[in-house]
Order: structure tokens, then sequence, then C-alpha cells
């Protein structure tokens, strides 16, 4: 379906997840952020997020164990940038599909 | 998904690990992050065999038990073969059987990116998962705190591990 995010309309699944993850920029990733409460966007957000979208382009799977192992965030950073379910929120704000897996 | 409040979510998971071997601990730890992920609090509480996963001697060698296991056939698939193969039971008995079975079970969850016990707590612990062992269990099996993972957050009584537990919307899981 479709929804209008800072201005641009993107398709989302139920969820808000962005379906199609070339439709994203970052003013919808800010709008998006403010939704989940995740503070205005530093340079360290923004590094995780396009961390994300690369291995989301690349077809990897994510797992909290391999974002903390990446070398561009340690677990503990992740869970402070975006309290409250890093994963869920991080990828919901890099317009990538949310991670489906128990790890 | 977001739970509605009117849906009553959980907010913390208060899980007591009570078994000692890899397959007693892995739900546990499993539960314990998967809270953490989703934004919930998790504390883990070791008791009895659960404290073969704190210390620091044990919790890189952790086993699955391929005696007295009548489920082992689950394992089946892990070799090829259809999950309704049974496993026979002297055949458990047998020395590096269990070492067998362990080394298959680890392969399977490093495949699956599941880490090691010591890897995973850390996740945990990093995560903001508290962890705690028994007071009396450790009296019990003659552990000292030196003994224990350096990162083991206290040692609670069961009284104490009641009030740490407080809360609404918290769930006390053993395991």
């Amino acid at each position: 379906m479709n929804k209008d995010i800072a201005g641009h309309t993107v398709d989302v699944n139920e969820e808000g997840y962005l379906t199609n993850m070339s439709q994203w920029n970052e003013q919808i990733a800010a709008a998006i952020a403010a939704e989940e409460g995740v503070g205005p966007l530093a340079a360290t957000h923004m590094k995780v997020i396009s961390y994300l979208r690369e291995q989301q382009a690349a077809g990897a799977a994510l797992t909290i164990r391999s974002m903390g192992r990446s070398g561009v965030v340690t677990t503990k950073e992740l869970y402070d940038l975006f309290p409250g379910g890093p994963l869920k929120k991080a990828s919901k704000i890099a317009g990538i599909a949310k991670p489906v897996g128990c790890i | 998904m977001n739970t509605p409040e009117n849906k009553h979510p959980v907010k913390k998971m208060s899980i007591i690990v009570s078994r000692g071997s890899l397959d007693g601990i892995y739900p546990a730890l499993i539960m314990a992050n998967g809270a953490r992920m989703e934004g919930i609090e998790a504390s883990l509480f070791f008791t009895f065999f659960g404290l073969n996963g704190l210390a620091k001697s044990t919790m890189d060698h952790m086993k699955v038990a391929t005696v007295g296991n009548p489920a082992l056939n689950m394992a089946m698939p892990m070799l090829g073969m259809p999950m309704t193969f049974p496993f026979p039971s002297l055949m458990g008995a047998l020395p590096g059987m269990s070492a067998f079975a362990t080394g298959l079970m680890n392969k399977e969850m490093e495949r699956l990116d599941i880490p090691p016990v010591r890897e995973f707590l850390e996740l945990i612990s990093d995560s903001g998962g508290k962890i705690y062992a028994c007071k009396l269990a450790m009296d019990m099996f003659k552990l000292k705190r030196e003994d224990l993972w350096d990162r083991v957050d206290g040692v609670l009584t069961v009284g104490q591990f009641y009030e740490e537990s407080a809360g609404e919307g918290t769930h006390i899981l053993f395991t």
C-alpha cells in the first residue's frame, strides 16, 4: 500500500516497512526515525543505515550477531542508537525489510 | 508488529536456567536475546546445573546428552537421514557419541549464526540483559564468584530474584 512520508509517496507493508528500498531517501529516514522514537539521525546512525542497505542489496541475512561483529558498530552502540529494538527500528529507518530470524 | 497497549505487551522476561546441557541452556539464551531485540527487558537466573553454563571452566564445553534422550531422532536430518530414523539408545553410551552429537549441534548452530555460549552471553549482556547466579546453587556446588564468568551481574537469593522480577508485564520463565 502507499504511504506519504516526508512528502514522498512510498510503498510500504502493513507494518510500515518500505517494500521497495530504492524509494528511500534521507528525509524519509528522518521521518521514520521520528515516528520510531529514535532521536535526530547522527553520522553514526547513518553509518549503520548505509551498512544495512549494502547488506540487504547483497542479499545477506541480517542478525544482531553479525551486526555486532561487522566492525561498523558494537552491540552496545546499536542498542543506544536505536533504543527499543535495534534491528527492527534500524531496518525500518533504512528502508529495508524487517529481518526475520531469531538472532 | 507493535502490540497495542490493551493487549498488555510483555515488558520484561525473567528467565530461570536450571539445566546444564547444550539443549538445556540455548532456549533460555535465545529467549533472552530475542526479548532484548524486541525492546523487552531480560534477566537470566542460572541455578542448579545451569551454573555449568556460567562457570569459566565449563561454559565453553557444554554438551548434548546422547543417553536417555529419546528424541535424538530429531538430529537425524543433520546427517541426511529422515527424522523418523531411530537413534539406538545403547549407541548413545559409546565413547565419543556425546562429543559427536555436540559437534554436530554446534556446527548447525554456527551455520544459523547462533553464537557459542560465552559469545551469546556477551551479546545478551551488551544488549542490556542481566545475568545472575543463584546463591544456593553456588553454595551447593561449592562455587565461588571468581569461578564464574566475569560479567555476571550478581549472585542472588531466591527472594532477591523475585524482587528483581517485580513489575507489571514481567513474565517469569522456568527452563
